[in-house]
């Protein structure tokens, strides 16, 4: 299993236990989401701290993880390094997801329901 | 001055990880800048995915060599496999999808050629005899492309 998570009142947190989501995890990490918010809050956070590497099989997967949510959920990221926060802003996918550089930011009180 | 170094893998997902984690090593190891080094690990990482999925797809993983030339001011990392060529000998435009208000609609992937084409200076490509020789150009100037960052 590559996620770890925890339900915290209203907001699912979703850790990633790995430093690469890379297309040789893609498809496993796609399938570990999927499991791990089969149900719960309508707000999940994925934390991405551990994470130093993404390609776009991960970018991939992530926006998948964020379709297989469905319209009344959502699902915002935390804990961005600078190059996975770069490729999320070369591939404009910054627009798509609320990105916070750390946890505690995402899980601030106005950020909650926002 | 130039210097050369080369590391080669089979094209497997996790062969490819191993080879790319390397070459990131070497590149360190010479002194060039993380943010740099992390810009060439993913358009060499996009590279190397789709020599795995498309150049070998169908058959038995092959082999692909990597070989960095290193110069005082740009690098040129070449990667080669003995897999299909590009459909018709020209590497793919890498426009980005269309992103839009509707959740179902939004791209999973294609994304690939548009980073290489974001973050290399240069692209080659030439078809030589049975193999693919791409060759994609960094600048190692301090002042280079990429003042986006601030």
């Amino acid at each position: 299993m590559s996620l770890t998570s925890k339900v915290t009142e209203d907001v699912q947190i979703v850790t990633v236990n790995a430093e690469r989501i890379d297309a040789a995890m893609a498809i496993q990490f796609k399938e570990d989401m999927r499991v791990e918010t089969e149900s719960g809050p309508a707000r999940v956070v994925l934390d991405l701290s551990s994470v130093n590497f993404i390609d776009s099989s991960g970018l991939g997967a992530i926006v998948a993880a964020m379709k297989q949510l469905g319209k009344d959920r959502k699902l915002d990221l935390a804990g961005l390094s600078p190059m996975v926060e770069k490729v999320f802003r070369l591939t404009r996918m910054d627009t798509v997801f609320n990105l916070y550089s750390t946890l505690p930011e995402a899980l601030e009180p106005q950020q909650v329901g926002g | 001055m130039t210097e050369t170094f080369s590391c080669s893998f089979r094209a497997t997902e996790l062969d490819a990880r191993d080879g790319i984690l390397r070459v990131v090593d070497q590149l360190k190891a010479r002194g060039i800048p993380d943010f740099r080094v992390e810009e060439v690990q993913i358009a060499l990482a996009e590279a190397v995915n789709n020599v795995v999925e498309h150049a070998y797809a169908g058959t038995a993983p092959g082999d692909v060599l990597v070989r960095c030339n290193l110069h005082p001011d740009q690098l040129w990392v070449n990667i080669n496999d003995a897999g299909t060529p590009f459909p018709n000998g020209t590497l793919p435009e890498g426009k980005l999808a269309e992103i839009g208000d509707d959740l179902d609609s939004l791209p999973e992937g294609g994304f690939g050629w548009f980073l290489i084409r974001e973050l290399a200076t240069d692209i080659r490509y030439q078809r030589d005899e049975d193999k693919n020789q791409l060759s994609l150009c960094f600048s190692l100037q301090l002042q280079g492309p990429d003042v986006r960052t601030s």
